[in-house]
C-alpha cells in the first residue's frame, strides 16, 4: 500500500474530520428530539418542518439575495484587482493590494465591528444592503487569489499576439482574455457565493432587524426543540456546499484541459 | 529628446493604467475597510457617552481594557486557546500535507485535496453546533459511551469549557491549515531530495536537512492563517465556551451590542489586534533566525 | 542591378528603460523583400528594436520608418508588419484554423471565402488537415507553423520572427530553416529575423546586422560579414577566428606591409582591413579553413611556415588541429577536410603550415 502508515493517519485525519458532519444526516432522519445514541426510527418529519417555517424561508431569501449580490461585486472588484497586479507596475501597488486583501487576516469580528461604527456615524440604516458591503469586503481577496492564478498563467504574449493581428485591447479582452479566465471567474463566483451563504459575524452586527439564514440559525441554537430541525437544516445545507464545490471543481479542471495548463491541484 | 507619438504616451502610462484598474476595488477598500479601521481606532480614544460618544481624548478605555482583572483573563485565555490550537492543527496537518504531496499519485492529488477542502466550505455555523451537540450532556459522546456501558453517568466535562472551544476550533481550522504546508511542499524540487541521499544521507536526515527547511515558508503562512482568525472568533467560545470560556470577541461583542459602549469595545479591538500583531511579528522573527541558522 | 527600395529605416533610434540604454543610436535600412536578420548574443537589444518594428516598444528618440512613413503616428495593432513570437503565442482556447483565421475576424468575409484563404495558408505550411485540431494538443514545430500561416494570411509588408527555431531540437531547428527560406522566396516580402545563433543567420539571410550592447558592429552580406569582419568582436561571434599578434611596418600603394607572428612579412591590401587604418601594434586575423597543412611529398610553396601539432579534434567530415606556430606561445586551429590520402595526424607531429596573405584580416 502506497505511503504506509501516512496514508492510515490521513485516512484517519479524514475520517476525523468528516465525523461530524456524517451525524447530520444520520440525525436529520432520526424520530427523536434529542441528538443522542441510540438511534431511533427513521422520519423525515424534521424536513417537513423546514417547509412550513416562514421566517426561515426569508431568512433563507434574504440570504440568496445577498449570497448573488456579494458573488457578482466581488468577482467584479476581483477582475480588476488582478488584472491590475498581474499586469501593470505602478506606485503603491504593494500597499493598495496589501490594504485590499487585508481581511484574510483580520479576524471577522474586527471588519463587523468598524464597519458597523462607520455606518451608524453616517446614520446608514442596517440592512441586508449593508451585510453585502460587508461580505463583499471579506470575499473579495478570496476571488483576487483565484483571479490572479488565471491572470498570471495567461501568456503575456497572446495578448500582443491580438494586438499584431489587428484587434483592439477591448476586443482583446473579450475574445482572448475573458475566454481564458472564465475557469477563474466562475470559481470566484461559486466561491464568493458559498462564502457569503455562510458567514455568521458580519450579518449579525450590520443586518439590523432582518434575518439572514446563519443569523436564523444562531438564534434557534438555544431552543432544544429546534434541534433536529437544525440537523434537518445543516443536511441540506451541507448538500449544496459540496454540489457547489463540485461544479466548481469540474469547471477548473475543464478549464485547465481547454487551455492545456497543469494541474496544480486545487484553488489557491 | 522623445518623440512623442501615440506610442510613447501609451508606454509611459502603464502606471496610470495599472492605478485605474484597480482604482474601484481600492476605493472600495479605502472607504469600508481603511477608514473604518481608522474610525475605531479614534473611538477608542474617546469617552462613552450616555446616548452618544463624547469627544474627549482619554487614555480610560485603554487603561480599563488592560487593567480589569477579567479583560486580562479572557485575553490571556484568548491567546492561549489561539496559540493551542494553532500548534495541534499545524502538527496534525503536516503529516497529511506531506502524504498528500510525496505520497500519492500526481492525477489523484487534487481528488484529495478536494475531499480535504470540503468541510471547510460547509457552514462554519453549523459545524460548531454539531460540536455543541456532540459533546453535549445529553450527546453523541455521553449517550454513545453510556450505551456501550463505558460511563454511567454523563461526562460534564467535555463540554462548555475551554477544552471544548480548542477541540472544536481544531477541527474548524484543520483543511486551513493543511493547504498552505502543500503547497510549499509541493514546490520543492524532488531532485534536491534526491541529491541528499546520493550524497549518502538517511531519508529522515534528508527530510530535516532539505524538505523541512524548504517547507517553512509554507509551515508559517499555516500558522497565521490559523493562529490570527481563530484568537478572534466569536462563534466557538459562544456556543461551547461557557462562562469559562470566553474570548476576546466575546467581549467585544458584548461593549457594542449589549453594554453599548463603543470606546470600550474599540480599545479591546484594537488591544486585541495589538497583540496578535507583536505576536505574529515575534513569530516571524524567531523564523527568520532559525532559517538562517547552520544546516539551513 | 538597381537597388531595392527600403521598406524599413532606423534613423538614429535610441531607446531608454529608466536608466539602462538599451539601444544606442541604431541607424539602418532593411530592402523590401529581403531576409534580414539582427544577431548578437542576449542582451543587446536585437528583441527590442525588432518590438520597435512590431510597436511593441516605443522608441526614447530617432525616427522608425515603415514602407516611408513615421511608424510613430500608427500604433501597433495597424501596422503592416506581422510577427512570429518566441513561444508562438497560439490561443490555446481556439482550433488551428480560428487560430490562422484570427486576424481575418475584423474582414468580415463571407465564410466560404475565409476558409479558402485559411486553406492555402495552411497549405503553405504544410498543415493542411489539420483545421479542427485544438491549439493545445499540437506540437512545438507544428504550432510554429500556425504562429507563420496566422501571420501570412494577413500578407503583411514584414514579418517579424522572433527567436522562432530556439524552442526547436537541432534536427527540427535544420528543416524549419530550409523551409523558412523557401518561405520567404515564395511570398516574397520582407522578414526580419532576431536570433542569436549565428549559424542560423549566415544561412538564412540575405544581410546580417550583428549587435552589441544596443550598437550595430556590421551590417553586412554573410559572405562578407565571415570574410571581413570589421572588429575583433565581430570576428570572435561569428564562427571561429585565430588571433595572431602583427607589426605594422610600413604603408604601401594600395595597402600596408605587415609582419605577422608565426607567419612572417607580407602585404595586406585596403580591403583586407575592413576597420580602418591601424596602429603600429595590432593584431591579424584567418580562418581555420584558409590555412592548410601540407602533407609529405607536397610542393612546397612560398608561404610556407613551420609549427607543431599540439591537439587533434576529429569530428568525422573534417579534423580540427591546435598548431602551435614557431615562435608564437598560444596555438591557433586550422581545419582540415578528411579525404582519402591524408591519414589524421598525431600528436607532436612537426607540420608545414601553408599560407596566403590574403586569408588575413587586419584589425585595429
Amino acid at each position: 500500500m502506497r505511503g504506509g502508515w501516512f496514508k492510515v493517519y490521513a485516512l484517519a485525519y479524514l475520517l476525523f474530520l468528516y465525523a461530524p458532519i456524517i451525524l447530520l444526516p444520520l440525525f436529520a432522519f432520526n424520530d427523536a428530539t434529542v441528538i443522542a445514541f441510540p438511534l431511533s426510527g427513521f422520519s423525515t418529519k424534521w424536513f417537513a418542518a423546514l417547509a412550513d417555517d416562514p421566517p426561515l424561508h426569508l431568512a433563507v431569501k434574504n440570504s440568496l439575495i445577498i449570497a448573488v449580490t456579494t458573488a457578482i461585486l466581488s468577482t467584479a472588484l476581483a477582475v480588476f484587482a488582478a488584472r491590475a497586479s498581474t499586469r501593470y507596475r505602478f506606485p503603491g501597488k504593494a500597499g493598495l493590494m496589501g490594504l485590499i486583501m487585508l481581511p484574510l487576516v483580520l479576524p471577522e469580528i474586527i471588519v463587523a465591528v468598524s464597519l458597523l461604527s462607520v455606518l451608524l456615524m453616517i446614520g446608514v440604516k442596517l440592512s441586508i444592503f449593508t451585510v453585502i458591503l460587508g461580505h463583499v469586503l471579506v470575499c473579495t481577496p478570496f476571488c483576487i487569489a483565484i483571479l490572479s492564478s488565471a491572470f498570471q498563467s495567461l501568456d503575456r504574449s497572446l495578448e500582443e499576439a491580438a494586438y499584431d493581428l489587428g484587434e483592439t485591447s477591448f476586443s482583446t479582452f473579450r475574445l482572448i482574455i475573458l475566454p481564458l479566465v472564465m475557469p477563474g471567474i466562475i470559481s470566484s463566483l461559486l466561491i464568493s457565493f458559498t462564502i457569503s451563504l455562510d458567514e455568521f459575524i458580519i450579518a449579525f452586527f450590520l443586518a439590523g432587524t432582518e434575518t439572514t439564514l446563519p443569523v436564523y440559525i444562531f438564534s434557534q441554537f438555544r431552543f432544544p426543540k429546534a434541534v433536529p430541525v437544525i440537523m434537518a437544516l445543516g443536511t441540506i445545507l451541507v448538500c449544496l456546499s459540496i454540489v457547489l464545490l463540485s461544479i466548481a471543481e469540474f469547471f477548473r479542471r475543464r478549464g485547465l484541459a481547454r487551455s492545456g495548463a497543469k494541474d496544480t491541484g486545487g484553488f489557491l | 529628446m522623445k518623440s512623442d507619438g501615440v506610442l510613447q504616451r501609451l508606454g509611459r502610462s502603464e502606471a496610470a493604467s495599472g492605478l485605474a484598474m484597480i482604482s474601484p476595488t481600492a476605493v472600495y477598500a479605502i472607504l469600508l475597510l481603511a477608514a473604518p479601521l481608522a474610525l475605531i481606532f479614534v473611538y477608542s480614544f474617546l469617552t462613552d457617552g450616555y446616548l452618544e460618544i463624547i469627544r474627549t481624548f482619554t487614555f480610560a478605555n485603554y487603561i480599563e481594557a488592560w487593567t480589569n482583572e477579567l479583560y486580562r483573563v479572557v485575553m490571556i485565555r484568548s491567546l492561549f486557546v489561539a496559540l493551542t490550537v494553532t500548534a495541534v492543527t499545524v502538527l496534525l496537518a503536516f503529516p497529511v500535507a506531506y502524504f498528500v504531496s510525496f505520497h500519492v499519485d500526481p492525477s489523484r492529488k487534487s481528488l484529495w485535496l478536494f475531499l480535504i477542502t470540503i468541510p471547510f466550505w460547509t457552514s462554519y455555523l453549523i459545524r460548531v453546533f454539531l460540536w455543541k451537540v456532540i459533546l453535549g450532556y445529553n450527546g453523541v459522546v455521553n449517550s454513545g459511551l453510556m450505551g456501550l456501558g463505558i460511563i454511567s453517568e454523563p461526562l460534564q466535562w467535555i463540554n462548555y469549557n475551554v477544552g471544548a472551544v480548542v477541540v472544536t476550533l481544531a477541527h474548524a481550522y484543520a483543511p486551513f491549515a493543511i493547504l498552505p504546508i502543500f503547497v510549499a511542499l509541493e514546490k520543492i524540487d524532488r531532485s534536491l531530495l534526491e541529491a541528499g541521499q546520493d550524497l549518502g544521507e538517511s531519508r529522515f536526515m534528508t527530510f530535516l536537512r532539505v524538505t523541512l527547511p524548504l517547507a517553512m515558508p509554507g509551515v508559517i503562512a499555516s500558522v497565521l492563517i490559523v493562529f490570527i482568525p481563530t484568537i478572534g472568533d466569536f462563534v466557538t467560545p459562544q456556543l461551547v465556551g461557557g462562562p469559562e470560556g470566553r474570548m476576546v470577541a466575546n467581549l467585544i461583542q458584548l461593549q457594542y451590542m449589549k453594554l453599548d459602549n463603543y470606546p470600550l469595545g474599540s480599545a479591546i479591538a484594537v488591544s486585541a489586534m495589538l497583540i496578535v500583531t507583536v505576536v505574529s511579528l515575534v513569530f516571524l522573527y524567531l523564523n527568520r533566525r532559525y532559517l538562517r541558522g547552520p544546516g539551513a | 542591378m538597381t537597388e531595392k527600395p527600403t521598406m524599413i529605416e532606423f534613423r538614429d533610434v535610441q531607446k531608454y528603460y529608466g536608466d539602462y540604454h538599451a539601444l544606442r543610436g541604431i541607424n539602418a535600412s532593411i530592402r523590401a523583400g529581403e531576409f534580414f536578420s539582427l544577431l548578437g548574443p542576449s542582451g543587446c537589444g536585437k528583441t527590442t528594436l525588432l518590438r520597435t518594428i512590431a510597436g511593441f516598444e516605443d522608441i526614447s528618440s530617432g525616427t522608425v520608418l515603415i514602407d516611408g512613413k513615421d511608424a510613430a503616428q500608427i500604433p501597433a495593432n495597424k501596422r503592416p508588419t506581422n510577427m512570429v513570437f518566441q513561444s508562438y503565442a497560439i490561443f490555446p482556447h481556439l482550433t488551428v484554423e480560428e487560430n490562422v483565421g484570427f486576424g481575418l475576424r475584423r474582414a468580415a468575409l463571407p465564410k466560404d471565402e475565409l476558409g479558402r484563404r485559411v486553406g492555402d495558408a495552411l497549405a503553405m505550411v504544410g498543415l493542411t488537415g489539420f483545421g479542427k485540431r485544438a491549439a493545445h494538443a499540437l506540437s512545438g514545430g507544428q504550432r510554429q507553423r500556425v504562429a507563420l500561416a496566422r501571420a501570412l494570411i494577413l500578407k503583411p509588408k514584414v514579418l517579424l520572427l522572433d527567436e522562432p527555431l530556439s524552442a526547436l531540437d537541432k534536427k527540427m531547428r535544420e528543416q524549419m530553416q530550409m523551409e523558412l527560406i523557401k518561405l520567404q522566396r515564395q511570398v516574397g516580402i520582407t522578414f526580419v529575423l532576431v536570433t542569436h545563433d549565428q549559424e542560423e543567420a549566415l544561412v538564412m539571410s540575405d544581410r546580417i546586422a550583428v549587435m552589441f550592447e544596443g550598437q550595430i558592429a556590421q551590417l553586412d552580406d554573410p559572405e562578407t560579414l565571415y570574410r571581413r569582419p570589421k572588429t575583433r568582436q565581430v570576428a570572435d561571434f561569428i564562427g571561429t577566428m585565430n588571433f595572431l599578434p602583427a607589426k605594422v611596418l610600413s604603408e604601401v600603394p594600395g595597402g600596408c606591409e605587415v609582419e605577422v607572428a608565426g607567419l612572417g612579412r607580407c602585404q595586406i591590401a585596403a580591403d583586407q582591413a575592413p576597420s580602418g587604418r591601424s596602429d603600429q601594434d595590432t593584431t591579424v586575423g584567418f580562418r581555420p579553413e584558409t590555412l592548410t597543412i601540407l602533407y609529405d611529398g607536397q610542393a612546397a610553396t612560398a608561404r610556407e611556415t613551420p609549427g607543431t601539432v599540439e591537439e587533434v579534434v576529429y569530428y568525422g567530415d573534417m579534423t580540427y588541429y591546435d598548431v602551435k606556430l614557431d615562435g608564437v606561445s598560444s596555438p591557433v586551429r586550422l581545419a582540415m577536410r578528411n579525404v582519402p590520402g591524408r591519414p589524421v595526424l598525431d600528436i607532436g607531429t612537426r607540420a608545414r603550415v601553408a599560407w596566403s596573405p590574403d586569408a588575413l584580416v587586419l584589425f585595429r
